[in-house]
């Protein structure tokens, strides 16, 4: 019996989310209808060519009200970047500047159609133009493509480019190389585009172990993907002689741009030889991550490579009039219209506020950040890799669980209980008991302090009372899921009574 | 700078509590050959109230179809999204959350997900459906690799009469060689079905056929017997619906529809110049586990107690890496919170209104441009809110001179989709938000030209 489970009143509301939008309301609410027309002529269904539905479909019946309430109480049960601490390892949690948010919203760019002539769309076309510049000064890679909508989305698209670049060349290649500490999407996307993955070892600093990657290198491999700094938020200092290693072997280096954060005006991925990268707007560019989406993921690329990109793009013609125009050489399309416009506007507004100088500043801070919180966590987890760390860096729970049968899991859960959300656990797959944090340069340094104390005081009830840990957390809207009931008896849809 | 609360003061004490000197000193491994010793080549940040500014300039310099009289859709429409859509989504707790990985903490997206995937199971009439996808090109993209994997055959048969770009999409994918993509022949605005037969008795096993209902000429398909020659050949049907009519059309699962795909931005998004759109996907409860993207499920927690999380997850990249169902590891779950919300604000009777407003004044609209003179039809097909008419003059001429009275007068297909139909044809949609005084004064002003 919970102290909540005493003292609550009988008839307080359940602890779970367990009513549903469809469970509310009454039958005959509405919120919004069409007003009806009048039109002399055919029924519907004679309109429709005998295609009415016959059985309509189950949706909520509520009002307004009901709604507002009903959402609300769903917002009451999520964390985001404004609710605290967010240090999600890869994800970059930074504060999504609501300048932005009224940008996306103003009508002259939300009620825009993309069809529309481009007489009626030039300041949409400029804004695309100049962010499209923005991100080829900040990677060093001219060539870009605003289309993709994610960042798996823009791997692929990379992908397809090199593919292409091959074939006309006459070079058929099948493999991709992939270090064994990259994202998941990495080998996903070597398989999606019909190529295969092959894996190398990092080494005992946590870089690419470049003599496994000589062997590898051979008239077969298209490419090699590679994240810089890495998901154990090192730098490679390698980074130049890899490139060139994979380029005399004929191959393309590719950059996962999910830890671009760290190196904003301080180094650029096409100086160090990469030919490609996608850049994640959402981490980077402080637009929202939405609770999974939509962001944006766009790719920028060398010269030699520019004429394959996927079209259409905006560009500035002679007659200083914007218009859309197809690279020579496109693969074509990777989705429909000019891509998630709406999150460009965001990354844009983002970039006319804090400028070349902030954008510099923020990568700095960014480092000195996660460098903070690791100083302050070094001695009470393991550092598999004690060098300084870029933006972000990866703890071990190892200790813990040999010591004191406590797991990454249960340090993450019990921080959900200081009002803190966890950092990402389980990657890279390379650290055993794997913790990833990246503070981002948008958390104060009082935050910084308090996730700081609060990792300590986990690592000392983990020795005290281990128990505590493994049933955490305890305040949260709910405890413990069973995600292995959830995937055995599958319940993926509400049903109405009876069916 | 704007957005860093730390202070000179603190920073100077991070860097004592770090033990080194400078922030410099932290860039140590990136190589000097390498470093940037000069500043980006990027304007200085300015003032929130200068940037405001800038991007209202922007935003002004655009002529938005919403403020026009607009007849434009061709996969993008202009609905109406009612008040209560953009004050939820506005709610920090949901648009600053990531992917829900802790679901103690995200049960706010999560339950919103599986309320999703109800009404888009019960939109479609399919059995499950996932956490939504980027847009409705990559949904049917992403059915057509599903489909292969399933039946373990590459060959797809794709209606030409399916929105141009979402076409272009599946063949930029099957480029890479995973799929062979072959197009059915359109005819009267539909998938031209002996044609369909014919490709479908020669050549490689067919893994799926893929249309449109309504096509991107806003035609409606005999879905029935496109599904029968697909299943007689193996191969499973793959539709691509338009929801905001699911009010009032068949669902394509009534007529054997294995996965029905979708663009769902007409559900509470607004058109954005196209994006972010939101991808819809549903299917049979047997290719489940085929599925790429996430899934929500509902389970208990450690009390008991109803709970959310991801589900079905051995499928995807984090846990299968090169054999994963995709490399998809999120979705548009913002745009799928609007979906709800909207379809939460306008219930079965409002979706139903919605539907029947914009069937009955497309179908007023297309009656009276016929009888203007000035456009011809190419064919008589069934049709919902969406309707291409041949024009007996310059096309392009047109659409200016209408811009400049305040309308969007359709869509040029010499311009969208050239060779796809008669040259001159216009793609016409009428949405809920069109009046009957608009579309009267829009006829007059066709008189007038």
């Amino acid at each position: 019996m919970t102290r909540r489970d005493q003292l609550a009143p009988e008839s307080a509301p359940a602890r779970g989310p367990r009513r549903l939008i469809f469970e509310s309301g009454s039958p005959g609410s509405v919120c919004f209808e069409a007003p009806a027309t009048e039109h002399p002529g055919p029924s519907l269904d004679e309109m429709l060519g005998g295609r009415v539905r016959s059985h309509p479909a189950h949706l909520p019946h509520v009002s307004e009200v009901d709604i507002a309430r009903h959402y609300a109480h769903l917002a009451s049960m999520n964390f985001g970047v404004d609710t605290g601490t967010y240090p999600l390892g890869s994800c970059t949690m930074k504060y999504n500047p609501r300048l932005a948010e009224d940008a996306c919203r103003l009508e002259g760019f939300s009620g825009l159609h993309p069809y529309q002539p481009a007489s009626s769309v030039q300041g949409a076309l400029q804004l695309m133009g100049s962010l499209s510049a923005a991100l080829a000064e900040v990677s060093g890679l001219p060539g870009v493509t605003l289309q993709p909508a994610a960042g798996a989305h823009g791997e692929l698209t990379a992908l397809m480019l090199f593919r292409a670049f091959h074939v006309a060349n006459g070079d058929a290649r099948r493999r991709v190389i992939i270090p064994d500490s990259s994202h998941g999407t990495n080998p996903a996307t070597v398989s999606m585009c019909g190529y295969e993955a092959v894996t190398v070892p990092s080494d005992s600093q946590g870089n690419v172990d470049i003599r496994a990657l000589r062997e590898a290198l051979d008239e077969d491999v298209a490419a090699l993907m590679l994240t810089n700094p890495n998901t154990l938020g090192l730098f490679d200092p390698q980074i130049v002689d890899i490139c060139a290693a994979v380029h005399d072997a004929g191959a393309l280096a590719y950059c996962d741009g999910a830890n671009l954060n760290a190196i904003m005006g301080l180094a650029r991925p096409g100086d160090m030889g990469f030919d490609a990268m996608h850049i994640n707007l959402h981490k980077t560019f402080a637009t929202p991550h939405g609770g999974g989406g939509p962001g944006a993921g766009p790719v920028c690329v060398t010269p030699v490579l520019a004429p394959f990109l996927p079209g259409p793009i905006p560009a500035l013609g002679q007659d200083g009039r914007w218009g859309l125009t197809w690279p020579e050489h496109s693969i074509g399309r990777v989705r429909s219209f000019m891509g998630n416009f709406g999150v460009l506007v965001r990354a844009y507004a983002y970039i006319l506020a804090v400028g070349g100088d902030g954008l510099r500043e923020a990568s700095e801070q960014a480092v000195l950040s996660a460098n903070y919180v690791r100083q302050g966590l070094k001695a009470a987890f393991e550092l598999p890799y004690d060098r300084s760390c870029m933006h972000e860096f990866v703890l071990s729970a190892g200790r813990l669980r040999r010591e004191n049968g406590v797991r990454a899991l249960d340090v993450a859960k019990r921080l959900l209980d200081h009002g803190i959300h966890p950092p990402t656990i389980y990657f890279p797959l390379i650290v055993d008991e794997a913790m990833m944090i990246e503070p981002t340069e948008t958390e104060p340094l009082e935050a910084l302090d308090s996730l700081v104390s609060a990792m300590l005081e986990i690592a000392a009830e983990a020795k005290t009372d281990p128990d505590i840990l493994h049933g955490a957390p305890y305040t949260t809207p709910v405890r413990r899921l069973d995600e292995g009931r959830a995937a055995k008896r599958p319940d993926l849809r509400w049903k109405p009574d009876g069916e | 700078m704007r957005y860093i609360p730390v202070s000179c003061e603190q920073r100077e004490e991070m860097l004592r509590a770090v033990g080194v000197g400078s922030v410099e000193d932290l860039f140590g491994d990136i190589p000097e050959s390498v470093r940037l010793r000069e500043p980006l080549d990027l304007p200085p940040g300015v003032s929130e109230m200068e940037a405001a500014a800038a991007l209202r300039r922007l935003a002004d310099a655009n002529s938005p179809a919403t403020r026009l009289v607009s007849f434009a859709g061709a996969g993008c429409y202009d609905h109406y999204i009612p008040a209560i859509v953009d004050h939820v989504l506005s709610r920090p707790e949901f648009f600053t959350a990531y992917t829900p990985y802790q679901p103690e903490v995200s049960q706010g997206t999560l339950q919103n997900i599986y309320e999703f995937q109800t009404m888009v199971c019960e939109l479609t009439g399919m059995d499950v459906a996932n956490a939504s996808m980027y847009d409705g090109a990559t949904a049917f993209t992403e059915a057509a690799l599903m489909a292969a994997r399933i039946t373990r055959r590459t060959r797809v048969l794709v209606s030409s009469a399916v929105h141009p770009e979402w076409l272009a999409t599946l063949e930029t994918y099957a480029a890479t060689g995973v799929l062979s993509c072959e197009r059915v022949k359109a005819d009267a605005g539909a998938t031209a079905l002996a044609d369909l037969e014919r490709l479908l008795s020669e050549g490689d096993e067919v893994a799926a056929v893929l249309c449109a209902a309504p096509t991107f000429f806003g035609c409606l398909e005999e879905l029935e017997r496109i599904a029968g020659l697909a299943h007689k050949a193996g191969a499973l049907l793959i539709v691509a619906t338009d929801p905001i009519l699911a009010g009032v059309l068949e669902p394509p699962a009534v007529y054997g529809a294995d996965i029905v795909v979708g663009e769902g931005h007409v559900l509470g998004s607004p058109m954005s110049f196209g994006g972010p759109g939101l991808g819809l996907f549903a299917c049979r409860a047997e290719y489940l586990r085929s599925m790429p993207g996430r899934i929500v499920g509902r389970t208990v927690d450690a009390d008991g107690d109803d709970g959310f999380v991801l589900t079905i997850q051995t499928r995807e990249q984090h846990i299968r890496r090169e054999r994963a169902t995709s490399n998809i590891c999120s979705n548009h779950a913002l745009n799928a919170l609007a979906a709800s919300v909207y379809l939460s604000a306008v219930g079965v009777a409002g979706l139903e209104s919605v539907g029947r407003s914009c069937v009955s004044k497309a179908h007023a609209l297309r009656a009276g441009l016929l009888e203007t003179g000035r456009f011809s039809a190419p064919w008589d097909t069934p049709f919902a809110l969406e309707f291409a008419l041949v024009f007996d003059g310059d096309v392009e001429r047109m659409q200016a001179a209408m811009l400049d009275h305040g309308y969007l007068a359709g869509v040029s297909l010499d311009q969208v989709a050239p060779g796809l139909a008669p040259a001159s044809t216009v793609l016409f949609a009428v949405t809920e938000r069109r009046t009957d005084e608009e579309i009267g004064s829009f006829l007059k002003e066709v008189r007038a030209l």
